[in-house]
């Protein structure tokens, strides 16, 4: 009796999830006279032309392709520095660590909002305006302390007797690093570049603030077009779809890994 | 794990170090220097002491904001933590229902915020949107562009949709630690589903539980593009939060001195709750290695 209980809350609760996204599938398939003129659950004329005008508009699919850059630029600089970083965290007591380590938290509390404008002043002075290492250095801001955090959580399950023993075994700290301990924590690594990338993926207003036309992002391509024509409700439902697709695409690696990613890799 | 003292170790953090303080130190004193100074262009400062933070902290704009930005936060989590809990519950515990939950839950959480809100503005919408065409059709005048009542309940439910989700997932991260023993032990004394719940289950989520109210107090305190996409901060100014506030402030209006000293006062409520939330985690780590 218990199970079925469960059972109606979670349809309940997963329907109440998925609607509002099916709603923008299916206006993503409509014409645009279909949209504004009748209601209807289902496409009645099923179109691809708002995922047409996407993929052949290069304004348009210049902000995804803007937007991978400076994300792939992130999560690489993100993870590579990270790495040595936690292994120190997770490892040794060194002088002001904890006060270190609790700095690099309140960078990922920080809200963007306080630097946005810091920001664009910073790198219009040093001529990084408008590129796209500007926005992936800004993201460091909460994806490095992100990514510190989460490979920290996963490097202390791995016990300490490994590095010993390999540092018994002649091996130097960097081939060690590299050849035993990372593939240890390879699911550590995926999954904070999972984070890295998506969270790099979904903020909009750092991206927005440091861009104007060469690295602009498709998140604020989008905001752009429905201030300027309004109307085109297909095609901005069409690119929401096409946002949603990297997350989509890879959630089911990390799904047991989800809820220690939130949590900055403590659960 | 016992640790080894070791300050080399210093050099295995410069990466991180270099690059943080390359993008937070320096903005942040950026932020610092203006809430001091006045300016009137070129590049030209005066030195206006803390004449910005007192222009702030008695400035009725930014009480409202506050008040709104509080109630908001207070609003979520009111709603998110109880409903996130009670789905932690109601998940399956395993087998391949277990994956498909897990999966089309985390699914919100990772469209980015922009679309999260324009979702929510075409949903809600009377003319084209499934929910604001249906709520009409009910007869109930719903209109989140001109009614602030509405605006309010389309963002909360926004931000619940969003949200409940990162609640529900690490409450059942940690319901899945407790060892089976546990319920048998329950069942064997006939305690009711209640007190399973008070003194089995609660205990033992109330370390991710502290992590998740955290969280999410601190992502809806900061929230910004979601209601800015839907409402744009309107009708008025019923939802416009801190963020959005400050932001119109530094970028829209360029009023330096006083968005600086907004910034900082915002920073110094961050800085708190990052500070319990540290405490939070580093007890709960001395927990886990006894």
């Amino acid at each position: 009796m218990r199970l079925r209980g469960s059972a109606v809350v979670m349809t309940l609760y997963l329907l109440f999830l998925l609607i509002p996204i099916y709603w923008l599938v299916n206006m993503s398939l409509k014409t645009n006279t279909e949209i504004t003129s009748t209601f209807t659950l289902f496409p009645n004329d099923l179109t691809f032309r708002n995922y047409a005008v996407i993929l052949t508009d290069p304004s348009w699919y210049m902000g995804y392709v803007n937007s991978i850059i400076y994300v792939v630029m992130n999560t690489v600089i993100s993870i590579t520095v990270a790495l040595p970083a936690a292994y120190a965290f997770s490892r040794y007591n060194f002088m002001g660590d904890k006060h270190l380590f609790f700095w690099l938290l309140t960078n990922r509390m920080a809200p963007p909002a306080v630097f946005a404008l810091p920001f664009f002043q910073l790198y219009s002075s040093v001529g990084l305006f408008d590129t796209h290492i500007a926005v992936a250095l800004a993201h460091c801001l909460f994806n490095v302390p992100l990514a510190v955090w989460i490979l920290e959580g996963f490097m202390r399950g791995v016990p300490k007797e490994i590095d010993e023993t390999a540092y018994i075994d002649g091996y130097s700290f960097g081939r060690f690093f590299i050849r035993i301990f990372m593939p240890l924590i390879a699911s550590g690594i995926g999954v904070a570049a999972f984070f890295c990338f998506m969270f790099s993926w979904v903020e909009l207003l750092l991206s927005r603030t440091l861009t104007s036309v060469n690295a602009k992002p498709i998140a604020a391509t989008m905001t752009r077009t429905v201030s300027a024509s309004g109307m085109d409700w297909g095609v901005l439902a069409a690119a929401g779809v096409l946002t949603i697709i990297p997350g989509a695409l890879v959630i089911y690696f990390v799904r047991n890994y989800i809820a220690k990613g939130f949590a900055l890799g403590r659960v | 794990m016992e640790k080894t003292q070791n300050n080399k170790a210093w050099f295995l953090v410069l990466p991180v170090l270099v690059i943080v303080a390359f993008s937070a130190i320096l903005p942040l004193m950026t932020v610092v220097n203006y809430s001091v100074n006045d300016t009137f262009g070129d590049n030209q400062f005066f030195w206006a002491g803390l004449e910005w933070f007192e222009e702030m902290v008695t400035s009725d704009r930014l009480h409202e904001a506050l008040g709104r930005q509080i109630l908001f936060s207070a609003i979520i989590l009111a709603i998110e933590v109880p409903l996130g809990i009670y789905i932690a519950l109601n998940m399956p515990k395993k087998g391949v229902w277990a994956s498909v939950c897990l999966v089309l839950m985390a699914l919100p959480l990772l469209i980015p915020f922009n679309v999260v809100g324009t979702i929510w503005q075409i949903f809600g919408r009377v003319d084209i949107g499934l929910l604001g065409h249906y709520l009409a059709e009910l007869g109930i005048d719903y209109n989140y562009t001109n009614d602030p009542l509405d605006a309010w309940v389309t963002v909360i439910v926004m931000d619940v949709w969003h949200w409940t989700s990162l609640v529900a997932l690490l409450c059942y991260a940690g319901l899945q630690s407790i060892p089976e023993a546990y319920y048998q032990a329950a069942r064997v004394d006939q305690a009711s589903r209640w007190s399973v719940f008070r003194f089995i289950e609660l205990p033992k989520m109330a370390g991710v539980l502290l992590i998740a109210v955290l969280l999410r107090f601190m992502d809806s305190f900061m929230i910004y593009t979601e209601p800015f996409v839907v409402t744009g901060g309107g009708p008025g100014n019923s939802t416009t939060f801190l963020s959005i506030d400050l932001v119109k402030m530094a970028v829209g209006q360029f009023d330096l001195g006083p968005a600086a000293a907004f910034s900082i006062m915002y920073f110094l409520v961050i800085l708190l709750v990052s500070w319990v939330f540290y405490t939070v985690m580093t007890n709960l780590d001395k927990e886990e290695g006894k």
